[in-house]
């Protein structure tokens, strides 16, 4: 006997009790639906987390002054003046697998120009950070080493910035006076949205570390050049903690710190707080598509008792298709692909309704949602092995009947 | 002379029915020629419906030999046991035993579906047979859409539709009325005289009367085998009926 003449007689038996099939499927709709739905969740979710690690850039770590202790209360990370500007060139000058490294100072202040005013943070950077930090220059030109070696009164600003200084038109060599003193806008950066942590990456303005130091936070230009934090990017490929160690070692060096001592600086590696992040978004989806699955299974335990409830219903007929030369691996086909077919057909609407589902919440609730073809065919591949497997034990119970009693049977 | 068709030696059945032996068949020894038309009778219990399974290869004996065309088939697995009820025996029924909500075409077409026949086939053998009963305007009738003697005609195309050489027909008029169980043995009789040989479980001693030979069973065994010297024509039987309601309406 074939497979189309099985799949006939299959669609035939489940035609003739419309309704117990159909509730049979809707265990496997229901759990093919859960699944792929709590899939494109899931990974709706872990995708938005990956790509805010890309927009902070990978593979950075984040050099922060140590903490003061004054009459023993420990003031935190950064409340000591120790980084200076000279680690951070170091740094990018002694270890060869740190790619850039770019020391950074740090302000707040209120920003006039175009039609408006503005509070917001600049950064004095040097041409590093842009490296180490993924920043992209959308219009107009980056900072250059002159810049810096000259305190040029040039800035970037953020699209933030931008909008709400100068609107739609476009800022690029206009002037604006940052804590009252004037610069040119040189470029835009590109957008880079919300942080992880919700700030706005874009409301910023970049310039000259040395033009930040000199002329808008009016630091002395002592022999100590201290820094807020410097930005280190890890080349590709190379072993995050082994840079960390170096650098760390590096700086204990030239700060002459004994063995025993406490550093007086603090390594932060960002990523490793996003990959701890992003493993919990992965377990949560992990979690959610296990619940979906018992769902599934489930749904396999309603078609097995289906099945078992249709072979005695149908002992009759077995016996007489025994009776006319069936052999038993004749009716265990006859039977499999009826429970397969019932779990392929619940598969197939269950897809749709867990794509139609998953656009509704992507669309109501806003959630992000991540659609791919693997879930798909997996609920499809699960859902036939589900009638395979569930479907098998009443298979094989009706293929071992003996004919004879098969057809006595009332 | 031709080796028979069917040669048993000392067939015998027995089933345990609650820790207890019960013996179902004693030890039949019997040869059924080929071209034969046999009643077989009995009370119920006398083993005569377990024999018939034996035959139809539905059932395996606990000892002895049953030789089929020649086969020895008593020791066959059940696939190959399957395989000789495709393509050698046609079964009759008592309660015909047609798939519901199937067509008469397909009902008839079920034995092909279990030896490779592609479907084209099977239809055009189906509606071959259908015809050969007088049915063929009703090949896409379910089953309880047609008359008893209608469902028995369908069942023996069915019996008919692989071209057996043994028809096993197991209390085929308990379900029908006199005319329709007269029109059906005359089918039977009719198949009969082309040469299919007919094996006919009954208790009922008018129907047997329509075989050229009688075996009788009891307590397992056969006690009694004759031949008829003069088998009724269920055809003339048939028409005398339809007659007699005719007169009488």
């Amino acid at each position: 006997m074939n497979l189309v003449a099985s799949m006939r007689i299959a669609l035939r038996a489940l035609r003739i009790n419309k309704l117990r099939s159909a509730l049979t499927m809707l265990g496997i709709i229901i759990g093919v639906a859960a699944v792929i739905t709590m899939i494109a969740v899931g990974s709706g979710a872990q995708e938005r987390i990956e790509s805010q690690i890309k927009a902070l850039g990978t593979n950075l770590i984040i050099l922060m002054p140590g903490s003061t202790t004054a009459g023993g209360v420990r003031m935190g990370a950064g409340s000591r003046n120790t980084l200076t500007e000279e680690d951070g060139y170091a740094i990018q000058r002694d270890i060869p697998a740190v790619q850039a490294s770019a020391p950074t100072l740090r302000g707040t202040g209120q920003v006039v120009g175009g039609s408006g005013n503005w509070s917001t943070v600049f950064q004095g950077v040097t041409p590093e950070f842009f490296e180490a930090r993924n920043w992209v220059v959308a219009q107009g030109r980056g900072l250059e080493p002159q810049d810096i070696a000259g305190s040029a009164k040039v800035a970037l600003i953020g699209d933030t910035v931008a909008r709400n200084l100068f609107g739609d038109s476009d800022p690029v060599g206009q002037s604006i006076r940052i804590r009252k003193v004037p610069f040119v806008v040189i470029g835009t950066l590109e957008k880079k949205g919300q942080s992880l942590m919700g700030q706005d990456q874009d409301d910023i303005i970049l310039m000259p570390i040395s033009t930040a130091r000199n002329r808008v936070l009016g630091q002395s230009s002592g022999r100590l050049r201290t820094v807020g934090s410097i930005s280190i990017k890890v080349r590709d490929g190379e072993d995050m903690k082994a840079a960390e160690e170096q650098i760390r070692e590096l700086l204990r060096q030239r700060h002459r710190l004994q063995p025993g001592q406490e550093d007086d600086f603090s390594l932060r590696n960002l990523s490793e707080v996003l990959a701890a992040r992003e493993e919990s978004s992965r377990i949560m989806g992990l979690l959610l598509a296990a619940v979906a699955s018992v769902s599934l299974l489930v749904g396999g335990i309603g078609i097995m008792n289906i099945m078992l409830v249709s072979v005695t219903e149908r002992t009759r007929e077995i016996g007489l298709r025994m009776a006319v030369g069936a052999r038993g691996r004749d009716i265990l086909t006859q039977f499999l692909v009826e429970a397969t077919t019932l779990a392929l057909i619940g598969g197939l609407l269950g897809i749709a309704l867990g794509l139609g589902g998953s656009l509704a919440i992507g669309h109501f609730a806003g959630w992000p949602i991540h659609l791919s073809a693997e879930p798909v065919l997996l609920a499809v591949g699960f859902a036939a092995a589900i009638g395979i497997f569930f479907g098998f034990y009443p298979a094989r119970k009706a293929s071992r009947l003996l004919p004879i009693e098969a057809l006595r049977y009332e | 002379m031709t080796a028979p068709l069917i040669i048993t030696r000392e067939l015998r059945k027995s089933y345990a029915l609650g820790g207890l032996e019960v013996q179902a068949l004693r030890g039949v020894s019997l040869e059924i020629g080929s071209g034969e038309f046999v009643a077989v009778m009995g009370p119920s219990g006398s083993g005569k419906s377990t024999f018939m399974n034996l035959l139809g290869c539905l059932d395996t004996p606990s000892d002895g030999e049953y030789l089929l065309a020649g086969e020895r088939v008593s020791g066959l697995g059940s696939d190959a046991l399957a395989a000789i009820r495709n393509r050698r025996i046609g079964f009759v029924f008592q309660n015909f035993n047609l798939l519901a909500r199937t067509s008469a075409l397909e009902n008839i077409a079920l034995p092909l579906l279990y030896c490779g026949v592609f479907a084209a086939e099977r239809e055009r053998r189906a509606a071959a047979r259908l015809a050969e009963v007088g049915l063929a305007d009703r090949g896409h009738h379910h089953p309880a859409q047609l008359s008893g003697g209608q469902q028995q005609r369908v069942a023996i195309a069915r019996a008919l539709v692989n071209d057996p050489v043994l028809i096993l027909a197991d209390e085929p008029t308990g379900a029908l009325d006199t005319l329709t169980s007269c029109q059906v043995m005359a089918l039977l009789q009719q198949l009969n005289r082309r040469g299919m040989t007919v094996v006919l479980v009954t208790h009922e001693r008018d129907i047997a009367e329509f075989a050229q030979r009688v075996v009788t069973f009891r307590d397992g065994r056969v006690v009694e085998d004759h031949r008829v010297a003069a088998p009724r024509d269920a055809a003339a039987m048939a028409a005398q009926l339809r007659a007699e309601a005719g007169v009488q309406p």
